[in-house]
């Protein structure tokens, strides 16, 4: 028998495992566990159950670390994806995935199939997929291959997207030289469903059907997980494409269409969707999760392609399908399910009661004596036979070595020189043309023209779309509305990846808390390098260590995610990048609090104290960082009550407006309130460290927030009642943002013409939105937006 | 006993839940037509919901024209019978001939979701009628394939017999240009959103009405197109009282 393709364009004197990207060690494990040697065909199946995208190999000692129990969870890890009650019978399910090396290699496909992939894992578990979120990452916006991959991967996203109707509505698009060689391509779902019809991957009960709908299957997307997800490799490789598999929305329409009504017609004991190992993983998950086995034929399998052989059958990555563990009774009108909305159907096998995989070819036969009635035919032939928990529960773990790096803290941030520049304000540099400088940057300008590419409104319950901080969806038939949030600090990070993933998890729950909703839990996509570096298995130990850490401190549960290694290409190691999703609820909608100003006169309140630490910054990037510079802190308590504390003032109904403190810092931050709303500023500010640090500093654990005057003094009481320093700015107003620098703090230009206060920030709003409307346009040189901000 | 709407639900239709939220608010009766179905239900009026009907495949519309329902659908419209296609719908109606010109893919060759602004150019129409003062609708689009294309003849006829419906104007109302105007999104010829057919029942818009109905979603500008319809097809059917109670 041939086996994987890899072998045919590799080289054939390779021992098969290793083409297969298996380790010598680890063919020892697989044979220990199957008490002989794997055939060709058990050893396929293997080796994209113990790949590092399937098995988690590497990062399943350091997830384990991770908080989990948190009020209203119904399902967490493991699951599909993570599980959260919102009263009302009603719960929201959500999750974070990656799809990196495919969108490397065919950036169209790659993203497309992203969002295939997770929307699957969404109405698995029986919810409607109701929002899409994409944190994509890229290189140099300059460089033509970055041109081409933001191009295709946003067709990608959007084409998938716009067509199985769900809407787009939030997500970020980060730029940095890291990533040139290994875009981020990471892809955020969210479903609601009525909790007692969720459903789990499991296969109970021997003797119930095995099914298979949807697509039929082919060779695309052959050993996807273990070719591409779970190796280093260069891009633009032909050899990797044919194993990027190719998605079709419309299949997807009718596979969330089938599944949902299978689920809600009460006609299926489990399901799970068929992604990253094909049939081999949704058989042997489901059924090692039952304690169960399975007796698949592989003869009965729909397929696209002729003389495919069974390994392949087994391990293919074609898209939009789905398995379901079914009672024998229910066969028919699953089957009628199927056929209204045209989607291939097939009885592939049974649920057994011993707890292997048993693979055969050549057809079943009935036998009324056996459970569920369904034997090996007369002219069947066994191909493989795994214990189900040898593939999944069982799999190998790897205690990876982790080793800190030499590198100090105080290195300039990634990208910027580390020369003290004679750029920096208190060097003599008109701060107002920094502002619109960062405002016109590559990853701070406006996203318009990426996202004007989705289809952010369908499903009618888009609040608030992308653009404009966290995306609110109001759940209809109730009060209720839900709060999306992704983020990822990875300049940081790359310093010290503790602190760039507590940062991460700090912005993502602020920007939820923002807008007077709670935090229900936390979802995340870990990218990193290759883990049998110990200085990048390092990175990923101490970012998993700052992710705990944070979720623990704002007290929420880790409901699911996923982790991407071996993000290295030639031009070497991404930034660690820990992406993280947060999903929140607000019980009465009428009381969200958006980010722009709302009325003239209103009073505006600094909340939180800026720290040092321009490392990491978007300032720094800008304009380079002075050696002495180090990275800001994060103090976690002091980050809870801060959330605490905005959330008990929206719910009071005090807070016009409330925005976060992150890229730009507060400049940028109050740039942004004045020009969604179109209302000016006038703020003094007193310096506590330089200008360039209360101006442009990232440090965390601060808010912008506005009030009528009237609300002011009891907006400070709490606050302090909350531990928080407050400090009134000044008020909206007026066509200009004005910010004047003062006390004893204050230096810059005008020092050295003997004043004690720094030039004045003093923009009309128009010149602030005609450096962020076409920052995007012209770093990726796509030219003007074809609409302005105005016309939101 | 409030009116009955038929929803057309095609494989792809992804609209079709919106619609009838917004048809639910206009005190109407939605019931989804199958595209396998040729029963229409006894509706009083259809809707061909936005999406990709069939994955718009070869081209939008092209292969749902020839669905059953649509038959039925057709002869429904011969009969005088009211029916309005959204986005996807306009470009079912179009390929199937029931309204006149034909929606190309956008001047920027890219799909397009945004907010856009459109002016009713015929206020007496039964999907316009109940729609207000006259002022510019704010309301979304979300389409790859909505550049409205006639031949120069068939235009002019358009214009002398009253059948522009709706034109993509500027958020203050002016008129919008052909080309290189943010406010025409896709490049359609005079600025045509929707159009109506010559005996006055059957009509298309890429803009989503349903998507703008309810101040919670940002605007409800696209209610009174709802509203009209919902009442034109009740007053058909003898039952007005139970729409005005749906109105606001």
């Amino acid at each position: 028998m041939t086996v994987a393709p890899a072998a045919e364009d590799q080289s054939l004197a390779m021992p098969l495992h290793r083409t297969l990207g298996l380790t010598d060690g680890e063919l020892e494990a697989i044979q220990d566990r199957l008490g002989r040697p794997p055939n060709d065909v058990e050893l396929a199946m293997f080796s994209v159950m113990w790949s590092e995208h399937c098995s988690y190999k590497s990062s399943k000692p350091l997830l384990r670390t991770l908080p989990t129990a948190g009020a209203g969870v119904v399902a967490g890890p493991g699951e599909n994806a993570g599980v959260i009650s919102i009263g009302d019978g009603l719960a929201v399910a959500f999750k974070i995935e990656s799809h990196n090396h495919p969108s490397a290699v065919e950036p169209y496909q790659g993203a497309a199939t992203g969002v295939g992939g997770i929307l699957r894992d969404i109405f698995t578990m029986g919810a409607r997929p109701i929002a899409v979120l994409d944190a994509l990452r890229f290189g140099d916006p300059s460089d033509a291959r970055t041109r081409h991959l933001v191009d295709g991967v946003v067709r990608g996203v959007g084409g998938y997207g716009n067509c199985v109707g769900v809407p787009t509505v939030g997500g970020e698009l980060v730029f940095d030289p890291s990533y040139t060689g290994n875009p981020l391509v990471n892809v955020m779902a969210i479903g609601l469903l009525e909790e007692r019809l969720l459903t789990l991957a499991q296969a109970p009960g021997p003797g119930n059907l095995v099914v298979l709908f949807g697509s039929a299957t082919g060779r695309d997307g052959i050993g996807g997980a273990s070719v591409l997800a779970s190796a280093t490799f260069t891009h633009d490789d032909p050899s990797k494409r044919p194993s990027v598999q190719v998605g079709d929305p419309f299949a997807e329409k009718l596979l969330i269409e089938v599944s949902l009504e299978l689920i809600g017609r009460g006609l299926v004991e489990g399901l799970q969707d068929l992604g990253a190992g094909g049939i081999t993983c949704a058989t042997s998950e489901t059924a090692d999760r039952s304690g169960t086995g399975m007796l698949v034929d592989l003869d009965a399998v729909p397929r696209r392609e002729p003389d495919m052989a069974p390994f392949e059958i087994l391990i293919s990555e074609s898209q939009e399908r789905m398995l379901a563990v079914i009672k024998p009774d229910q066969e028919a009108a699953v089957r009628e399910v199927c056929r209204r909305w045209g989607l291939p159907c097939a009885v592939i096998g049974r649920v057994t009661a011993d707890h292997d995989i048993r693979v055969i070819v050549g057809g079943l036969a009935e036998d009324p004596a056996a459970d569920g009635g369904l034997v090996p035919g007369p002219k069947s032939v066994e191909v493989a036979r795994v214990p189900a928990q040898a593939l999944t529960s069982d799999a190998i773990v790897h205690q990876r070595i982790a080793t800190a790096p030499t590198r100090v803290r105080s290195a300039p941030a990634p990208g910027a020189s580390a020369e003290p520049t004679e750029r920096l304000p208190e060097r003599g540099m008109d701060p107002g043309a920094v502002l619109v400088a960062l405002l016109g940057s590559a990853n701070l300008s406006s996203r318009r023209q990426v996202f004007e590419q989705y289809d952010s409104t369908v499903q009618v319950n888009t609040v608030t779309g992308p653009g404009r901080g966290a995306a609110v969806l109001r759940v209809k038939g109730t009060t209720k509305g839900l709060v999306a949030s992704t983020d990822a600090n990875a300049a940081v990070g790359a310093f010290d990846p503790w602190l760039g993933a507590a940062l991460s998890v700090a912005e993502a729950t602020r920007n939820v808390s923002i807008t007077g909703a709670r935090p229900l839990g936390v979802t995340n996509c870990l990218n990193f390098g290759d883990p049998t570096r110990p200085e990048a298995f390092w990175q990923l130990s101490e970012a998993v260590r700052g992710l705990a850490d944070a979720c623990r401190a704002l007290g929420l549960p880790v409901t699911g995610g996923n982790v991407s290694l071996y993000n290295e290409s030639p031009t070497g190691a991404i930034l660690p990048t820990p992406e993280i999703g947060v999903v929140g609820l607000i019980e009465d909608s009428a009381y969200l609090v958006g980010p722009a100003f709302v009325e003239d006169g209103d009073a505006i309140l600094l909340v939180g104290e800026a720290g040092p630490g321009l490392a990491g910054s978007d300032y720094a990037r800008l304009g380079g960082v002075a050696v002495e510079d180090d990275l800001p802190s994060i103090d976690l308590e002091a980050e809870r009550r801060l959330q605490a504390w905005i959330r008990e003032a929206a719910a009071r109904g005090l807070v016009a407006s409330a925005q976060d403190i992150s890229g730009g810092g507060l400049a940028v931050a109050l740039a942004e309130c004045a020009m969604w709303s179109g209302l000016g500023a006038r703020v003094r500010l007193g310096v506590s460290h330089s200008p360039a640090v209360d101006l442009f500093g990232e440090s965390p654990t601060r808010l912008v927030v506005t009030t009528r005057p009237r609300h002011a003094p009891a907006l400070e009481l709490l606050a302090r009642q909350f531990g928080l320093p407050t400090a009134l700015l000044g008020s909206v107003g007026g066509e200009r943002l004005v910010m004047e620098l003062a006390g004893a703090g204050a230096t810059g230009a005008a020092e050295e013409r003997g004043s004690r206060v720094a030039d004045p920030i003093d923009v009309p709003i128009a010149q602030l939105l005609q450096a962020w409307d076409h920052g995007l346009g012209r770093a990726l040189g796509w030219g003007s937006p074809a609409s302005a901000s105005g016309d939101r | 006993m409030s009116v009955r709407i038929g929803v057309v639900v095609f494989p792809g239709s992804n609209c079709d839940r919106d619609t009838m939220h917004a048809l639910g608010l206009a005190g109407a009766e939605p019931v989804e037509l199958w595209h396998e179905a040729a029963d229409l239900q006894g509706a009083a009026g259809v809707i061909l919901p936005g999406g990709f009907a069939y994955g718009d495949y070869v081209r939008a519309g092209v292969i749902a024209r020839f669905s059953p329902v649509m038959r039925s659908i057709a002869d429904f419209a011969a009969d005088g019978g009211l029916v309005l296609g959204i986005c996807n719908g306009f470009q079912v109606l179009a390929e199937a001939g029931l309204v006149p010109g034909a929606l190309l893919r956008n001047r920027e060759l890219r799909f397009l979701g945004r907010d856009v602004h459109i002016a009713i150019e015929q206020p007496g129409t039964p999907f316009t009628h109940r729609a207000g003062p006259r002022r510019p609708l704010r309301m979304p689009i979300a389409h790859g394939e909505g550049c409205y294309y006639a031949d120069p003849a068939l235009l002019d006829e358009l214009e002398a017999q009253g059948q522009v419906l709706f034109r993509y104007v500027r958020a203050d109302g002016s008129a919008a240009g052909e080309s290189d105007d943010p406010a025409n999104p896709n490049g359609s010829l005079r600025a045509i959103a929707g159009v109506i057919n010559a005996a006055g029942n059957v009509a298309g818009l890429m803009p989503h009405p349903e998507r703008a109905s309810e101040a919670v979603l940002g605007s409800d500008d696209g209610f009174g197109i709802i509203a009209s319809f919902v009442a034109s097809a009740a007053e058909r059917a003898g039952t007005p009282a139970t729409v005005a109670a749906g109105l606001r």
